[in-house]
């Protein structure tokens, strides 16, 4: 499954900056990598432990957070938030064999387009090199899709 | 409240590890708000879980439900469908939560997924801190609201021992020494009478030595 490996990224963007950036970088026709596929969030410090185990279980190789520049986020502290819960997260996925490495935050204005799709292609090189996530790899040996993990039940929290 | 702190996630797999279709239950008091084994700390553990076994291509079903309190045996009541079609229960409330879901599942296997800490508060946000050994026979009436038998490293019931330094514990330097907060709490109010009698050595037989303690109240029961 290695060759030939098209990473699965998840991106939990933020409304007021990675979300406006990703336009930009639509309007300046930047290219960014497909592998990444947008989330939006109304602020960072939305993001949950939950969610971003929840996108591997469906089979993300790679999740990454986009907040804003620390110091400038719409509500004050939730890009600190989101750090903090993101450390969180990359050490129990350390812990539990995934490795932390898969899971990122990354900060940006609004109108940082160019940055947008450098991080996109960042997070992607990096997915790459550490290859298929082993759940993923799981989910296709049993022939099933992305997104139909049957061990799980019940809504988020 | 009840403190207590997740296992390493090493430990908890090795306790269900032989399992396939595993409960995790939470508790909707103490350890939600210490954040140990609330609603949000079940399902983090229910995708950790899933996360680890898919990787070891041992998939594994996983349930979850929190209820409102697990060291009462009404709110257990709910649970009795999904426990009889689980293979074991992981409880994530504090140890009085698992004897609880192993008292009223008799034939499910239960574990713990907590490790349970002590009777303590909020310091600041995210840190919880120790404040009472339950010992049975409360004291703070003469120590100005500062509990000696747990907040001083060696549960001094007369003044300080000789190590305390500068207001620091010479166990811990980290921590303050009980002793100089009890002096400057009762000398600030004007109390420092309080600390002329010797206390006799404290009765140990209210404290957790001796079996279980029971506290009843007729006028409750039913
Ligand atoms: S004296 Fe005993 S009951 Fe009172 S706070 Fe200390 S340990 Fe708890
Ligand atoms: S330094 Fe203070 S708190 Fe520490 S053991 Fe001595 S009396 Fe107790």
């Amino acid at each position: 499954m290695a060759e030939g490996f098209e990473p699965k990224i998840v991106a939990f963007s933020c409304y007021y900056c990675a979300y406006a950036a990703a336009d930009v970088a639509g309007s300046m026709r930047l290219e960014y990598p497909a592998a990444v596929r947008v989330v939006e969030l109304p602020c960072s410090g939305k993001i949950d432990p939950v969610l971003l185990l929840r996108a591997f279980e469906e089979g993300a190789d790679g999740v990454y957070v986009a907040g804003c520049l620390e110091g400038d986020c719409h509500f004050q502290r939730g890009n600190l938030r989101a750090k903090k819960r993101v450390a969180r997260v990359k050490a129990l996925l350390d812990e539990i064999g995934l490795g932390g490495d898969r899971l990122e935050m990354f900060n940006l204005s609004g109108s940082m387009g160019p940055r947008f799709a450098e991080i996109a292609r960042e997070m992607t090189e990096r997915v790459r090199r550490l290859g298929p996530s082993p759940i993923r790899e799981r989910l296709s040996a049993r022939g099933e899709a992305a997104g139909t993990n049957p061990g799980r039940e019940g809504d988020l929290p | 409240m009840i403190v207590a702190e997740r296992k390493p996630m090493e430990a908890v797999a090795s306790l269900v590890a032989p399992y396939e279709r595993i409960l995790v239950v939470g508790c909707g008091e103490c350890v939600t708000v210490c954040m140990a084994g609330g609603e949000k700390e079940v399902e983090v553990m229910a995708s950790a879980l899933r996360l680890m076994r898919g990787k070891e291509g041992r998939p594994v079903t996983v349930e979850t439900e929190t209820v409102q309190r697990q060291c009462e045996p009404e709110y257990l009541v709910p649970l009795d469908k999904k426990a009889e079609a689980a293979e074991v229960i992981l409880s994530m409330g504090c140890g009085v939560g698992v004897q609880f879901l192993a008292e009223r599942f008799a034939q499910r296997w239960v574990v713990p997924a907590l490790d349970t800490k002590f009777a303590g508060g909020v310091r600041e946000a995210g840190v919880w801190e120790e404040r009472c050994g339950l010992c049975g026979d409360c004291v703070l009436h003469l120590t100005g609201g500062i509990c000696p038998v747990i907040r001083c490293s060696k549960s001094l019931l007369n003044g300080p021992c000789g190590g305390s330094h500068g207001g620091n514990c010479e166990i811990k330097r980290e921590t303050r020494c009980a002793w100089q907060l009890i002096y400057d709490r009762l000398k600030g109010l004007g109390r420092l009478e309080l600390l002329t009698p010797v206390l006799p050595p404290k009765d140990w037989s209210t404290a957790r030595d001796g079996g279980p303690r029971q506290v009843v109240r007729e006028d409750a029961r039913l």
